[in-house]
């Protein structure tokens, strides 16, 4: 089975991952899904002064999609919004040390979820 | 850390007498079967022996069973073979969108060949009905293929009236039993079996050998070529010291088919109860009675089947699921969806499948950890209305058809 080719890092972002959860009052929200290969990502932003000074995350899917949204908020937590919209899937997968090739398209939803979620929040600024 | 096997249906440990006696038949009597000497006519009455077990085990003649490498070969043996030496009766073959991939697509392969494929579908248990097979058949059917029982959910088909229509109609009868024997009474006469797949490793055999038994009589092509092994039916050097294990291995099944067979029941149903007992929103897959008495499968809505499978194996259990993720490909399994599960509910499917050697401690064990990892999972996931702020995930525009 494809999953023994997990990383250390990607087994400790499963078991113990960071920051799963929601924000009641969150301002930007992201969800990227796609049910047939069995992944739905949904990512909570608490953004104050282009700075994202929370992050949550729900998933449902495999190992490595659970890993990749863990990591993603790892790496935004704390971020301009700037910076967190120049992290890219590669970047996620990277993070964790590498995804087994048939798994790669779970670490492209987690940054789309997050950047998902930054444009949500900019899109109610500008109202 | 203890760790439980619980994947029976992908495979079994082989028996410790027999790996021991295999290891016997590649060192000391190593000879080939179609040897003259006494090396060779020491093997040749093993080989007649283990073929005379197997016979046994579902009532049939020792002169109707073949060696083969396993399942996959016998199953592929038995449709080329029947289709090749048939098509001036008739091109058409029936089977079920359950079956093996060793059986589909093998069929999908003979479609290409220009034989025609009626795959029967399933209703929610996974049983097939007689009627719809009924009317599957024409004056071109020249073989019926319905699997005794299903690996994934456990389903036993009604293999006997499924003979008795393919008699009724002159049409031969192919069953892939590699999950049914040793675990259900199979008997080749009383259910007009003509053909039967069966694999060692499905039950403390060895891998890699088989057998398939083709009623005599029956017009069937040789597909593997070569030398006059098994009566010509089946070229290449026989695989001596597996299929000693393989006769061995029919041997104990027979001799504790009760007790071993009651002993899955009564753990398979203990499981079944405490997981309904303690976990909400599931769905028991396969049918209720009629499945494998070492088979569970259950859904588990809102959590997809790797990350529970990951979640197992770290508290020490084996066992498989249909979801994508853990075969590669983006479909669950072909069994779920021919069962009319929607794919989110697919990807959510856990089976357990039981052996002689585990043990109420393993399933007590099992309903201790299991309903944490559900409830742990559940917590993550977007899917589960219970955990959400009131949010409900948006029905995916792709496939949350039904
Ligand atoms: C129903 C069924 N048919 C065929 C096979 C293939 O058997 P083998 O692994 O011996 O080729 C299997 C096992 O995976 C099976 O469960
Ligand atoms: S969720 Fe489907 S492969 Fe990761």
């Amino acid at each position: 089975m494809s999953t023994n080719e997990y990383t250390e890092k990607v087994m400790d972002h499963f078991s113990n991952p960071r920051n799963v959860g929601e924000i009641a009052d969150a301002n930007g929200v992201g969800e990227v899904g796609n049910a047939k290969c069995g992944d739905i990502m949904k990512i909570y932003l608490k953004v104050e002064d282009n700075v994202i000074k929370d992050v949550k995350f729900k998933t449902f899917g495999c190992g490595a999609a659970i890993a990749t949204s863990s990591m993603v908020t790892e790496l935004v937590m704390g971020k301009s919004l700037d910076e967190a919209l120049e992290i890219t899937n590669q970047a996620v997968a990277e993070a964790l040390g590498g995804l087994p090739p048939v798994k790669m398209h779970c670490s492209n939803l987690a940054a789309d979820a997050m950047h998902e979620a930054i444009k949500d929040y900019m899109s109610k600024q500008n109202k | 850390m203890k760790r439980i096997y619980f994947d029976h249906a992908a495979t079994t440990p082989t028996d410790k007498t027999i790996a021991n006696t295999m290891l016997e038949y590649m060192t000391t009597k190593f000879g080939n079967p179609s040897s003259v000497h006494s090396f060779g006519r020491e093997v040749r009455k093993e080989v007649s022996e283990a073929r005379e077990n197997i016979a046994a085990l579902i009532n049939a003649n020792a002169n109707e069973i073949f060696f083969t490498s396993g399942g996959s070969e016998s199953d592929n043996f038995a449709l080329k073979g029947i289709a090749f030496a048939n098509k001036n009766k008739g091109n058409h073959i029936i089977t079920t969108q359950i079956e093996h991939h060793a059986i589909l697509h093998t069929c999908q392969w003979l479609e290409k060949q220009g034989f025609e494929v009626t795959y029967l579908p399933v209703d929610e248990d996974g049983m097939i009905s007689l009627d719809e097979l009924k009317a599957a058949i024409t004056d071109k059917t020249i073989l019926i293929s319905i699997m005794f029982a299903n690996n994934e959910v456990g389903t036993i088909e009604p293999i006997k009236e499924i003979g008795a229509i393919a008699k009724e109609h002159g049409i031969y009868f192919h069953t892939d039993a590699v999950q049914a024997v040793a675990n259900v009474e199979i008997d080749v006469q009383d259910m007009n079996i003509d053909l039967l797949s069966l694999s060692g490793h499905k039950f403390y055999g060895p891998k890699g050998i088989g057998a398939i038994y083709i009623r005599r009589g029956v017009k069937i092509q040789a597909v593997q070529l070569g030398g006059a092994q098994e009566r010509n039916m089946r070229a290449g050097t026989e695989n001596v010291p597996a299929i000693v294990g393989l006769g061995m291995s029919a041997v104990i099944a027979k001799r504790d088919f009760v007790e071993k067979n009651a002993h899955l029941v009564a753990l398979r149903d203990k499981l079944i109860k405490g997981i309904q007992e303690q976990i909400p929103d599931i769905k028991l897959n396969g049918h209720p009675t009629k499945r494998l008495p070492g088979n569970v499968n259950f859904s588990f809505r809102y959590i997809e089947g790797e990350s529970l499978l990951l979640s197992l194996d770290m508290k020490g259990i084996a066992a498989s699921s249909g979801s994508a993720c853990t075969s590669g490909s983006l479909d669950p399994s072909h069994v779920l969806l021919a069962m009319g599960l929607i794919h989110e509910i697919a990807h959510g499917s856990l089976r357990i499948s039981l052996g002689r050697d585990n043990t109420e401690e393993d399933i007590a064990y099992t309903l201790e950890v299991l309903p944490q990892i559900i409830a742990r999972l559940r917590s993550m996931s977007p899917l589960c209305a219970e955990n959400s702020l009131g949010v409900t995930a948006k029905e995916c525009k792709t496939c949350y058809k039904k």
